[in-house]
């Protein structure tokens, strides 16, 4: 998919995403070795934006797996439609019990989920399975089978396989340590906060319109927020809502009413907002 | 850290699509096929450093003198120039690090370097430098003198990185790589964890307590929809003339999980305090039903000092010692009046439903273990845990009355998150 590491950089930043150098480079291992790819860290800093960009770089068609608590076989990989199945018996009386049978589990009837959807067909594609540690531990079961083999097997069809590996990125917030079987077949991603160049230029590129000093001081001010202790650090999503209020507000530049005005925008608890505004020298907000 | 065969293969493979051209990449594309967690990384990146060091022997031109390293330093610190800091860190070890000078007994000290270059002092410099240049009365300049201190960090760092260096040239790397690098968090012994330490710890520690949380509801989950109750089966069953179609579940009544913390906040477990500050944080932030209580000499309930979400361990003890009444007379800890005195004051809140955690490391100073008190505990609640932070071998040494009170519940050795974590999976399997 990709020449070079430089070459994933300059076309992730043409679909938007601005990539640090770590991200890159796993990008374009994950796509030469044909692994799947575990991006960890805080939410907020783009780890599903970056499936969303790989795919659009790609041309591929992305298929997301959104996992949560007592998400199951049947939500992941297939289901039959019974409905419809049942209709297809009641249609045709007249034929014999074997003939029906052979009938009612074909492709037809087959409700693919996004694993198997990601396997199937020739066509280029994306699976971006998010938030993998919110889902049981039965599921990775389940992913290690597709995930090593890039296959799946429906007892009354037999096995698919792939015959295009399709791109894989697992996201995880770290809510529950993922197994240790399932790490072994990633490559191993952790994004953290940027660099502050690096997210002034994300500032730049996701809000046009605003200052470069404005961005400045505001990658500055949230840099400084996440050095202190919070219960909620502000990540890229906040900088760049934060970079946004302030521009539909018409200030050009932080001040302290400003910032005490907005701060809300940035933090969301309000023990996080006190200690900063401590920090940060506000009056009583 | 694990890496197995397949580890291994992959990182080749790695090399061979990346090249060796770009260090950098190399680094990302290594750290990609061999980490498998984030805690991992910062020992990864020491360890690369050594073996992939940035450049080889001393650097190409003479050293300058102290002073004009320091001119330099502060130039590169102005303007944030990271390039510049990673060369002036070399130069430095250089021209200020080395001591000894007979083979065996010389080396290179970060520490050394340090301590004559004082980066630290150049702090009110710097500012006044930056200030002059710029506009320099924006809001966000009052975070100036912060973020100069941070890049005053990131130089130390550098500079520890690069005398690490020399010497491995000396001395080898497979033993500075052994000796020097810092393990990672989830393996450093409580009881001598710095306060730099705490906040790693606080970030093994905090998804702990959660997958303590989740493995509880877990279990409730599943009792709930475990057991066949026949008499409402058969009940059931009448209306399909006898066969049992719907197999009814028993209902549980659901019952919240009680946890008692009794902690030593004495001064002799003060790494292992902070430790469990932690711990009693993250566990009050999961469940609703924790009840904490500290003791020295004498014991007092601090579940009230616990505010949901404050995250300051250090605070925290401090208030704790500052709030409660945990000594009398001396401040040395007892653990037989604290146990007898919890016995007598808190033993009728304690049910059968109750899991008592005690933390501490079981040493008496000599006094009377009371094993009264902590029977008569035992024979109330369900389960009583207790964490010891001294390793085993030093249990019963001493005026430890580790054995005496491993006889009566039961004892874990917990001196790191590592430990903390098996211990969880194990007291709570799924």
């Amino acid at each position: 998919m990709f020449t070079s590491v430089d070459d994933v950089s300059a076309r992730l930043a043409e679909a938007g995403y601005l990539a640090s150098p770590a991200i890159a480079t796993t990008v374009f291992l994950a796509d030469r070795l044909g692994k799947p790819l575990l991006v960890e860290g805080p939410a907020g800093v783009g780890k599903t934006e970056l499936a969303k960009a790989v795919a659009a770089v790609a041309g591929a068609e992305l298929v997301r797996l959104q996992c949560h608590e007592g998400i199951d076989e049947s939500r992941a990989l297939y289901e039959w439609n019974h409905a419809k199945q049942l209709l297809r018996i009641s249609a045709g009386r007249d034929e014999t019990w074997d003939e029906a049978r052979t009938d009612i589990f074909g492709e037809e009837f087959l409700l693919p989920r996004p694993l198997l959807t990601a396997i199937r067909g020739d066509a280029r594609k994306v699976l971006l399975i998010d938030e993998t540690d919110k889902a049981d531990v039965e599921v990775e079961g389940l992913l290690l089978e597709v995930l090593s083999d890039f296959q799946v097997t429906v007892p009354e069809l037999g096995t698919v396989t792939a015959t295009q590996r399709p791109f894989v990125v697992l996201t995880s917030n770290a809510s529950r340590e993922l197994s240790e079987a399932l790490r072994r077949r990633c490559l191993f991603l952790h994004i953290g906060f940027p660099e502050e160049e690096l997210e002034r230029r994300i500032v730049r590129l996701k809000v046009p319109g605003v200052e470069e000093a404005l961005a400045a001081s505001v990658v500055r001010v949230v840099g400084a927020l996440r050095a202190i202790d919070l219960r909620k650090a502000p990540s890229v999503a906040e900088t760049v809502d934060w970079a946004r209020t302030l521009l539909a507000l018409g200030a050009d530049t932080l001040d302290e009413t400003v910032v005490r005005e907005t701060l809300g925008v940035v933090l969301k608890h309000q023990d996080d907002i006190l200690k900063a505004a401590a920090k940060l020298e506000l009056d009583a907000v | 850290m694990s890496v197995g065969t397949g580890e291994t293969v992959d990182a080749a493979e790695a090399v061979a699509v990346l090249g060796f051209d770009d260090r950098e990449v190399l680094r990302e594309g290594l750290a990609a096929t061999l980490l498998h967690t984030t805690g991992q990384r910062p020992v990864f990146d020491a360890v690369f450093d050594l073996y992939f060091p940035r450049s080889v022997g001393a650097p190409g031109r003479a050293p300058g003198d102290r002073e004009s390293l320091r001119d330099r330093l502060a130039d590169a610190l102005a303007d944030n120039d990271r390039g510049l800091m990673g060369q002036l860190a070399v130069e430095a070890v250089d021209a200020l690090g080395g001591y000894g000078s007979s083979p065996g007994s010389d080396g290179w000290s970060a520490h050394q370097t340090l301590e004559r270059l004082r980066p630290q002092t150049l702090l009110a410099r710097v500012r006044d430098d930056v200030r002059s240049r710029g506009a320099g009365t924006g809001f966000a300049d009052r975070l100036l003198e912060d973020e100069l201190r941070e890049r005053i960090e990131e130089f130390r760092a550098l500079v520890a990185a690069e005398a690490r260096r020399r010497v491995a040239e000396r001395r080898g790397r497979e033993t500075i790589a052994r000796r020097a690098v810092a393990p990672t968090a989830d393996r450093v012994d409580f009881l001598y964890a710095g306060r730099d330490r705490l906040a790693e710890l606080r970030r093994t520690v905090q998804p702990l307590a959660r997958k303590l949380a989740t493995r509880l509801a877990a279990r409730r989950r599943r009792a709930a929809r475990g057991a066949i109750d026949l008499r409402r089966t058969l009940r059931a069953s009448l209306s399909t003339g006898g066969v049992p179609v719907r197999p009814v579940l028993r209902r549980r009544r659901p019952v919240r999980p009680e946890l008692v913390l009794l902690c030593d906040v004495s001064g002799s477990v003060s790494g292992f305090s902070d430790f469990t500050m932690l711990l009693v944080q993250a566990l009050h932030d999961q469940f609703s039903k924790v009840r904490v209580f500290a003791f020295v000499n004498r014991v007092d309930e601090v579940t009230g000092l616990l505010r949901h979400g404050a995250a300051d361990p250090a605070g925290l003890g401090a208030v704790i010692r500052a709030e409660a009444e945990l000594t009398r007379w001396h401040g040395s800890s007892d653990y037989g009046a604290a146990l007898g005195e919890f016995a007598e004051r808190y033993g009728l809140t304690l049910t059968p439903r109750t899991t008592v955690f005690v933390l501490g490391d079981a040493r008496t100073n000599m006094g009377d273990p009371n094993l009264a008190a902590v029977r008569e505990i035992a024979g109330r609640v369900r389960r009583v845990h207790w964490l010891n932070p001294e390793p085993r071998s030093l249990w019963g040494t001493g005026d430890s009355a580790a054995p005496e009170y491993a006889g009566l519940v039961a004892m874990h050795e917990c001196r790191t998150a590592r430990q903390l974590g098996d211990l969880v999976s194990r007291l709570l399997p799924v």
